[in-house]
């Protein structure tokens, strides 16, 4: 359908997808324009992760970031503004393999947190990242959801703003 | 979000096209209120305000539940509403983190490249 040619560079970025596989699995997938080797180092090396896992649109402050990467290690992120009520996000690592897969624990919820696994994929210079979670249940993963309460929140500040332009339209007839 | 936003606008501006509805809405914003609250704030009859709130909460706009005689209204969206909405969420807290991770991986790859260079000279 398309006429571009393969070689023609095309300055898109690359999409990135997330599916509820099952009642238990979401997956996150995502290509990078780089080798395997330098995705994995900047998913574990802390001066580069810190770069990236708080993105600057998000708002969010990391305070701080240890990362023990090697099976068994253990991993810890510090998250808020305010010391005195810290966002802590913890767990383990259980499987470390250079520049193809990690997987680790999220225990700062008890046991109702989920196992991540990042699989990095290199094909042509191009990797493929998938990041699959897998919840201990259905209830823990439909937890984790309704957790992203502010997922609402944002949805009623745009609510609030056709709200305010209806009522003005209202106003002036 | 934006796709789903717009579905989820149309959707409800058969809701938002009436200007109780809308009051009701502000006042939901405020804090949750039973119908009879809503009803008589509005100075309505209270099978008027359920059919509002009827109509509100058919477009996913208000959730009610009923404890005892009692049914109190909130802000809030249905649940498969509510699904694709948390999912579309995580996918941009993700789409924002992996365009940075971009950065970081181009910065490699100009170091990576550099390095070469010095070690070749």
């Amino acid at each position: 359908m398309d006429a571009r040619r393969e070689s023609e560079p095309i300055p898109m970025k690359n999409r990135t997808t997330v599916k509820r596989k099952s009642e238990r699995e979401l997956v996150v997938t995502r290509t990078f324009n780089g080798p395997a080797r330098i995705v994995f180092e900047a998913w574990t090396k802390p001066e580069l992760f810190k770069q990236w896992w708080v993105p600057k649109s998000m708002g969010m402050f990391l305070r701080s970031c240890e990362m023990d990467v090697r099976v068994g290690g253990r991993y810890r992120l510090v998250f808020g503004h305010d010391a005195s009520h810290p966002d802590e996000f913890f767990g383990r690592y259980i499987e470390v393999t250079p520049h193809s897969r990690l997987v680790w624990t999220n225990d700062e919820g008890g046991d109702g947190g989920p196992v991540t696994t990042v699989t990095f994929e290199e094909k042509g210079g191009k990797t493929l990242l998938v990041m699959h979670e897998l919840y201990p249940s259905k209830e823990a993963l439909d937890a984790a959801g309704t957790g992203a309460a502010d997922a609402m929140g944002e949805t009623f500040e745009q609510l609030d703003e056709l709200l305010v332009t209806l009522g003005a339209s209202v106003g002036r007839s | 979000m934006v796709q789903y936003a717009r579905t989820g606008f149309d959707a409800s501006f058969a809701a938002l096209s009436d200007a109780t509805r809308r009051g009701v809405l502000e006042q939901l914003g405020r804090a949750d209120a039973s119908i009879t609250d809503l009803a008589d704030k509005f100075h309505m009859t209270l099978t008027g305000m359920k059919k509002h709130v009827g109509v509100l909460e058919q477009a996913g706009l208000v959730t009610t539940e009923k404890v005892g005689r009692v049914r109190t209204c909130t802000l809030g969206l249905s649940r498969l509403e509510e699904e694709a909405a948390w999912i579309e969420r995580y996918r941009q807290l993700w789409d924002a983190r992996f365009d940075e991770l971009d950065t970081v991986v181009e910065e490699l790859k100009r170091k990576e490249k550099v390095d070469g260079r010095k070690k070749r000279e």
